[in-house]
């Protein structure tokens, strides 16, 4: 096994259409799909009650739904969750969002639907667990949810911003933008269900992926000072080529780890192991092909990286 | 000399990684399943230890380890069956007023103890319980207590003999005074402005009337809010108590909410009933026989019907302490404890009703379940609030009243039952549940085994890779990351974090990409000799130079995972602190760890080559 071979072309002119275009049709599935899939969103944002039961032997989820609209819960789904001996039964809530009375009354539902499950089976039920969100925490969490990604793109800007240059900031927050809206998309494909867990792992994706733009842009940002050349087409190329083998070898080794969590973390984890995995290939994909596009787009030259006078000089006009 | 660490620095490295090693070693003494025997008011003794121990040997159950520690007597079994059937049989032998809880008793060296060592907490889905997130109701607690400035307010302008034409309750932050004549009306403004410094104060004049509206400044309403949590959060607190749960935890999140933990708690329904055993207390004057109706309601206390007048003259939140206890007779009491402000209103208002009986209301709101029909005729159960209030007390002023004051004439019993229901009922507003979290026995179970399997998998699956792609520098990076997991259970044990199932694949996730550092030096080090640097140049200079680029690339990760931590709940957080935690240890050990390794292999010696994996020909 050797290193790889370190003359590909990255930054031609050809080239960057190519891998643009190829970012753009992926930006555009997802966001259809985004449009017409939507998300399955999970218990965490649409409130409501969910209980996993564990029975003794293998059990029909229809023949359960049954027994639940004849004890007169009309609205439960049930479905089978990782084996079949285990179920999910999801209830809705219909409580305003500014009434606490009601939330408080339908927190005792699981209760009662277990009690109810208990009572007309002949075999013990065993209750797995059992979970209620109230109408007004799952709004909260989703307006939460949605500034917490706005907030890391933002500070990750800044720091990036004084880090290195204001360019680079701006590369690095849109291909991160471009790769949570792809994962976004590839989660809707997928029917995979958005809960807490899977925002936890967009935003470790964002962190993850932001390690893999910034090992670059610190290469690139080493080589516009040292390099003879003022070509920055040449001298991204270059900084591509001495960072491929690492950013390889870096996404191999979380891929083993998160195909580890897969296979063996059991039905919880695998919505939050799954938006990794693709958030880590697409996010090794970008670091390659896309993050540095951006920087051809925004004109960066070798002045740009002059080695500081002082932090924080005149930032030139826009392009 | 290059690549030859000082012998401090060999020394600090070795001084963490040992450190590491023996804070995180306690988290391999498995706990014992215990019970602990407390006492809602004494001191748990040798003698209540011998009884549950006399108990346990009568019942033919196996236990061990029975001794007093500092939180009451501890006694140790070997199964978690055994300790289930131990706990029915020492409540049915020591009686009321026990507390008998299920814990686990660490088996921790004492050493280890000694220095501090503890263990990681593990979270509610790895051992299950219940989780209840509560919302305390805000616009009660604020209504209450501007009812209890009106009331007072009429008192003070009856005691100044100022007509007032009404005095009513606009809004729930607006009172209303209105008067017939400018004169009354400022000489009342006056009295709202010396007595009550935390209302604004408008005046108005409308209808040929001369108004006075009166509101609680934002701050004020505010710091409202602050007591109110805090006094929710107390009795939580105390009724967690009585619930017998070895490791409540009992948390305010954001300014009006409370998130209550319950490990090993099965029966939740049970919980949320004592929980929502939501009570709150008003001292009441008894209305004198001529009183008009409408100003008393009636209750009933001991068998007599007790008239009780509707003016408030303390609400329960003034209360700071109750306990019962004997005076110098050995007679059983009640001692209340006010706060200030309370003291001096109460000494205000019973200074003038000497001789007259003060009454206590325990107000509790309740849910029940009726049966109603529904739009199709068909009967259906529904849940509703109901407010249950009940005379507790009934007893002669004989003084005028302070800061701390006793009630008497009980036995032994009553004074207890009395300080318990004040106690609840010291509670400034209703609560109400808005999320609740049940895990299973079995399925924490169940995701520790998965998880830590996971956790196995990955090892090996990173170590073989590692150790394939770059021969004897993988084996140093290797030891780097064997040493990072040790660092980061150290730490979380340190700071006892929560291991919760996220948190344990943030380990994994960490495992996966704490490679990162060591791969970036060892791609610069191959760089190095590829462009015809000596193995030794390359070694430090590889090092150095890919210094800067891990800093920048585990910083900007670190600030990620702290928007994670700041903005997660639960479970989230869970991820984020092993997150942070691994970045900070990963750093650590791929720079200091695997340098020190390597100085080891290659330091100070002629070398021809480097063990750093096939290359590729330049």
């Amino acid at each position: 096994m050797a290193l790889f071979k370190s003359d590909i072309d990255f930054m031609s002119q050809r080239k960057r259409r190519i891998t643009s275009t190829i970012s753009g049709i992926m930006l555009l599935i997802a966001v259809l799909t985004l449009i017409f899939n939507r998300f399955e969103f999970g218990l965490d944002f649409t409130s409501g009650t969910l209980i996993e039961v564990g029975y003794p032997d293998s059990i029909n989820p229809e023949l359960v739904r049954q027994q639940l609209v004849d004890a007169g819960y009309e609205q439960a789904v049930v479905v089978a969750f990782g084996s079949d001996r285990d179920l999910l039964v999801r209830l809705p809530v219909d409580a305003d969002e500014d009434d606490l009375e009601a939330a408080s009354a339908a927190s005792s539902l699981g209760n009662e639907v277990l009690g109810v499950l208990q009572q007309v089976s002949d075999v013990p039920v065993e209750m797995r667990r059992s979970e209620y969100v109230g109408p007004k925490v799952g709004a909260e969490l989703a307006e939460k949810g949605a500034l917490a990604l706005l907030v890391a793109l933002g500070i990750v800007m800044l720091y990036v911003a004084v880090r290195f240059q204001y360019k680079f900031a701006v590369a690095a927050v849109m291909a991160l933008a471009h790769d949570v809206v792809v994962v976004l998309g590839i989660i809707s494909l997928l029917h995979l269900t958005f809960d807490l867990t899977v925002l936890a792992a967009l935003l470790a994706v964002i962190g993850y992926s932001l390690n893999d733009t910034i090992v670059v842009f610190d290469r690139a940002r080493e080589n516009f000072r040292t390099m003879r050349t003022t070509d920055p087409e040449v001298i991204l190329n270059t900084t591509l080529n001495q960072v491929i083998s690492r950013t390889f070898v870096t996404s191999l080794t979380t891929l083993l780890a998160l195909f580890a969590m897969l296979f063996m973390g059991g039905e919880a984890i695998r919505g939050f192991a799954m938006s990794l995995i693709v958030g880590v290939s697409v996010g090794t994909y970008t670091s390659l092909h896309i993050s540095c596009n951006f920087l051809m787009y925004l004109k960066i030259q070798k002045e740009d990286l002059a080695v500081p006078i002082k932090e924080g000089e005149e930032i030139d006009s826009m392009p | 000399m290059l690549n030859k660490f000082p012998l401090w620095k060999n020394i600090l490295v070795a001084t963490i990684v040992l450190l590491g090693l023996i804070y995180a070693s306690p988290n391999l003494f498995p706990d014992d399943p215990a019970i602990q025997i407390s006492h809602e008011n004494i001191e748990v003794t040798e003698i209540d230890v011998g009884m549950a121990t006399d108990a346990l040997r009568a019942a033919g159950i196996d236990f061990f380890g029975d001794e007093l520690t500092d939180v009451g007597g501890l006694i140790r079994f070997n199964s978690l069956d055994d300790q289930l059937r131990g706990k029915s049989v020492i409540e049915q032998n020591l009686g009321s007023g026990y507390i008998v809880a299920l814990n686990l008793a660490p088996t921790t060296p004492g050493f280890l103890q000694a220095m501090g060592a503890g263990k990681m907490n593990l979270g509610l889905d790895l051992q299950g319980g219940v989780h209840f997130l509560m919302e305390v109701d805000m616009e009660t607690a604020l209504r209450r207590r501007m009812e209890n400035t009106l009331s007072t307010i009429r008192q003070e302008l009856r005691n100044e003999r100022i007509r007032a034409r009404s005095i009513t309750l606009e809004e729930i932050n607006l009172i209303e005074l209105a008067f017939d004549d400018e004169e009354s009306r400022n000489q009342a403004r006056s009295i709202v402005r010396d007595n009550f410094v935390d209302l604004q104060i408008q005046a108005r004049e409308r209808a040929g009337r001369y108004l006075l509206a009166l509101s609680m400044t934002p701050e004020n309403v505010l710091q409202l809010e602050r007591d109110t949590i805090a006094a929710n959060q107390t009795s939580i607190l105390n009724r967690v108590d009585s619930l017998g749960v070895a490791e409540p935890v009992v948390q305010q999140q954001g300014p009006n909410r409370i998130v209550v933990e319950l490990p090993g708690v099965q029966d939740t329904a049970q919980a949320k009933r004592i929980l929502q055993r939501i009570a709150t207390l008003q001292f009441h004057l008894e209305a004198g026989p001529g009183a008009s109706p409408g100003t008393y309601e009636t209750y009933e206390y001991q068998g007599q019907q007790i008239r009780v007048n509707n003016d408030v003259i303390l609400q329960g939140d003034r209360i700071s302490n109750v306990r019962s206890a004997l005076d110098q007779y050995g007679q059983p009491q009640v001692v209340i404890n006010l706060d200030a402000q309370g003291g001096s209103q109460f000494n205000r208002i019973t200074r003038e009703n000497i001789g007259n009986l003060m009454d206590i209301l325990l107000i509790e709101t309740r849910t029940r379940t009726v049966l109603e029909p529904d739009e199709n005729g068909e009967m259906v159960e529904r849940q509703e609030t109901y407010e249950e209030r009940r005379l507790i007390s009934h007893a002669v002023i004989r003084a005028a009243l302070g800061r701390e004051f006793v009630i008497t004439g009980l036995s032994a019993r009553e004074a207890n039952d009395l300080s318990l229901l004040i106690r609840s009922g010291a509670l400034a507003a209703p609560m109400y549940f808005i999320e609740e979290r049940t895990v299973g026995p079995s399925l924490g179970a169940e995701n520790i085994a998965q998880g830590s399997q996971a956790v196995l998998l990955g090892y090996i699956l990173v170590l073989s890779f590692m150790l394939y792609y770059y021969r004897l520098f993988g084996l140093a990076a290797n030891i780097a990351l064997v040493i990072n997991v040790i660092l980061l259970v150290s730490i979380m044990s340190i700071i006892s974090a929560t291991l919760t199932l996220p948190g344990i694949f943030g380990i994994v996730l960490t495992i996966g990409m704490a490679v990162d550092a060591n791969v970036l030096i060892f791609t610069r080090i191959r760089e190095e000799i590829v462009s015809g640097l000596s193995p030794q140049n390359a070694i430090s200079s590889g090092f150095d130079r890919a210094f800067s680029t891990i800093v920048d690339a585990n910083l900007t990760t670190f600030l990620v995972a702290m928007v994670l931590f700041t903005v997660g709940t639960g479970p989230v957080k869970g991820f984020a602190v092993t997150l942070m935690v691994g970045i900070v240890t990963s750093m650590f050990s791929a720079i200091m760890v695997t340098r020190a390794i390597v100085n080891l292999m290659y330091g100070g010696r002629k070398v021809q080559s480097l063990s750093i994996g096939p290359f590729i020909k330049a």
